[in-house]
């Protein structure tokens, strides 16, 4: 078949599937989510108390993280080893300017504000995503020229130069309080809800930690919503260039060191707000929150999710938080159940099985549980002969 | 009917690798419309030649002029900004995308959506992603593979890969569209379509450089052309002087034993 008589084929296939079920579709699935989200903290407080509505809320504190790692790790394809570094940005941000430490530490700050530093939740996590933005740009910049294992070593010697500041930043002016680490952070005080104390609304009893969760829901919501937009668009798909074929991205006019320094800043500023709304909801930011060992779970999230693909990156999430705290609460009972003791410490059994379950998935599902869905995956109609080799 | 214009002059242009002079004093006019070859053996230059114009060499010296104004090819996507559009030899396609995000990636230095552009869409934004995406599915028409669109780049077929390349190429605008080695590897039948394609894309009044290995393909389809040798011009002009020259002969054929 010629090119000529190919323009003349009689109907290419139809661009999109027939568009009222579609809608339809997402309208149910819209409506299932928001009634399991809304559900999920009051069943989990009604089964196992709040320890396990608090699991809820680090796993969603864990999506953010991870969705944000997904800009750079998935679209991107930029591996970054550091990138917990941009949460304890958030969370020291949260810290310093929502409690008593800078105040007690400065004569002159605690002149200027005598109640001690309280900037309102929604102002630091507001001013979070440009600061942990920057100092994604700022640790970027650097790397810009190293692609994969090179890539990787620099950006987990970034993250670690963070922590170590964050640890040493005591003397001689003392600024994050040293790896006592900064303590009566404010928690989140919502259009005057204080997050702090139980709520009775609607004869039911808010906790804490179903605040939170609410609170978490939303912005891991809107988070979501910021990654299918810009995954979607012109910036997006500058992304996935990059990280298909960086020579034909520049080829095809694709400033390449902006589009990366960009995927850094926005992956850097969604870990800045998931920073933020940690620090206030541990009240409490020390430097060991942001080992090494954090940014590897954030990432085995991302890889056994699926790399670039939103749903999986979440289900990734929901499993691997899920899966360690159902070890933490199991080991015990169940060795004790089976050999009558306790063989294999929780904490053992739980690296234990994290390895072999990432070496699991990596065998037999490389990109991931929930990958991208393949759209070829039709047959091939109308194959032009003598043309298909 | 008047002389029509010189699109891109190059002058002058040396490079070297080391101990190897890749380059030395090559120099060309390709004029509006015509498709221009350049041709040589194994190892000429040519593929440098190529990416030196296209940016992704720096050349050690050279003069170069696109459409009347001075170019600097040194960054790349400057070049295709400036309005050169390139294929590469060995395919260089976004596997994992889809045939038609290929083409609208192609898009990206004509259109503006920035982030927050992005995230809020405004109506300015969804009118050039709905624009992006109408060029590219004619674009995919244009060179016959529209039927394909949403198939993952890296299983269509070799034919259509070079294909998408082209139309990927198309879709930055270029004034000048340089293919490398667009023939390589295809069958006969291919190369017939090829050049069926390379016809009807001149004749919609665009230039192509085409750096071809197959001097039939080449001798048939091109205007004018100019062989490399070592890295130097060896014969300029058309076809038909060029093949005839002794020169060129030589150079393909080696000196007769004496």
């Amino acid at each position: 078949m010629t090119s000529s008589t190919m323009n003349h084929s009689p109907q290419p296939t139809p661009r999109s599937a027939p568009a009222q079920s579609r809608t339809q579709n997402t309208l149910w699935s819209v409506v299932a989510f928001v009634a399991i989200a809304l559900v999920a903290p009051l069943l989990a407080q009604a089964l196992g108390g709040n320890y396990w509505v608090r699991v809820l809320d680090f796993a969603l504190l864990y999506i953010m993280l991870a969705l944000g790692l997904n800009i750079v790790v998935g679209f991107a394809g930029l591996l970054d080893l550091g990138y917990i570094a941009f949460y304890a940005v958030g969370a020291y941000l949260m810290a310093l300017l929502s409690s008593p430490h800078l105040t007690t530490q400065f004569a002159a700050l605690a002149q200027l504000f005598p109640n001690g530093i309280h900037l309102g939740f929604w102002w630091v996590v507001l001013l979070a995503a440009p600061v942990a933005a920057l100092f994604g740009a700022v640790l970027g910049a650097p790397t810009l020229k190293l692609r994969g294992d090179y890539l990787a070593i620099v950006t987990l010697g970034f993250g670690e130069i963070i922590r170590i500041f964050m640890n040493n930043l005591d003397r001689p002016v003392n600024i994050t309080n040293g790896p006592k680490g900064i303590t009566a952070v404010d928690s989140v005080n919502l259009f005057g809800l204080n997050f702090s104390k139980s709520h009775e609304l609607f004869g039911f009893t808010f906790t804490p930690v179903v605040l939170y969760y609410y609170l978490l829901i939303a912005l891991v919501v809107l988070v979501v919503f910021v990654s299918l937009r810009l995954q979607h668009s012109r910036i997006g798909r500058a992304w996935v260039a990059i990280r298909e074929d960086e020579i034909a991205a520049k080829a095809m006019g694709i400033n390449t060191r902006n589009v990366k320094l960009l995927a850094f800043a926005m992956g850097a500023a969604f870990g800045g707000v998931s920073g933020a709304v940690f620090g206030a909801f541990q009240g409490f930011v020390s430097p060991e929150s942001f080992v090494l060992w954090e940014s590897i779970y954030v990432l085995a999230i991302v890889v056994l999710g699926g790399m670039g693909h939103i749903p999986g990156v979440i289900l990734g999430g929901i499993l691997l938080v899920g899966f360690q705290e159902l070890l933490r609460a199991g080991a015990v009972p169940v060795q004790t159940m089976l050999f009558g003791k306790v063989l294999i410490d929780a904490e053992v059994l739980r690296s234990l099985l994290f390895g072999l379950a990432l070496v699991v998935v990596m065998l037999y599902r490389p990109s991931g549980l929930w990958p991208a869905p393949k759209r070829e995956d039709r047959p091939v109609t109308r194959r032009a002969p003598g043309v298909d080799a | 009917m008047s002389e029509p214009k010189i699109l891109l002059s190059v002058q002058g242009v040396n490079k070297r690798f080391g101990g190897l002079q890749a380059l030395s004093d090559v120099g060309l006019h390709i004029k509006a419309g015509e498709i221009y070859g350049l041709i040589g053996p194994n190892g000429a230059g040519k593929t440098t030649f190529f990416n030196v114009i296209t940016g992704l060499y720096t050349p050690d010296s050279g003069k170069f002029v696109l459409g009347g104004r001075a170019y600097q090819p040194t960054a790349v996507h400057e070049v295709a900004k400036a309005g050169i559009a390139r294929t590469f030899q060995n395919i260089r396609l976004f596997g994992d995308m889809t045939a038609l995000e290929n083409v609208m990636v192609g898009r990206h230095v004509r259109t503006h959506a920035g982030v927050f552009g992005a995230i809020f869409r405004p109506s300015a934004v969804v009118r050039e992603e709905a624009e992006v995406q109408e060029i590219a599915h004619e674009l995919l028409e244009y060179v016959g593979i529209g039927q394909y669109a949403n198939y993952t780049a890296r299983n269509l077929s070799y034919g259509h890969q070079r294909r998408l390349e082209i139309a990927r190429a198309l879709a930055t605008e270029p004034q000048l569209l340089a293919l490398d080695e667009p023939a390589a590897g295809m069958n006969a039948t291919e190369k017939v379509e090829l050049r069926a394609l390379l016809d009807k894309i001149r004749s919609d009044g665009r230039t192509i450089l085409l750096i071809e290995h197959d001097v039939k393909l080449v001798m048939g389809l091109c205007n004018r052309l100019t062989v490399l040798d070592y890295g130097k011009v060896i014969a300029q002009g058309i076809p038909q002087d060029v093949q005839n020259n002794p020169a060129v002969i030589e150079a393909y054929l080696g000196t007769p034993a004496h």
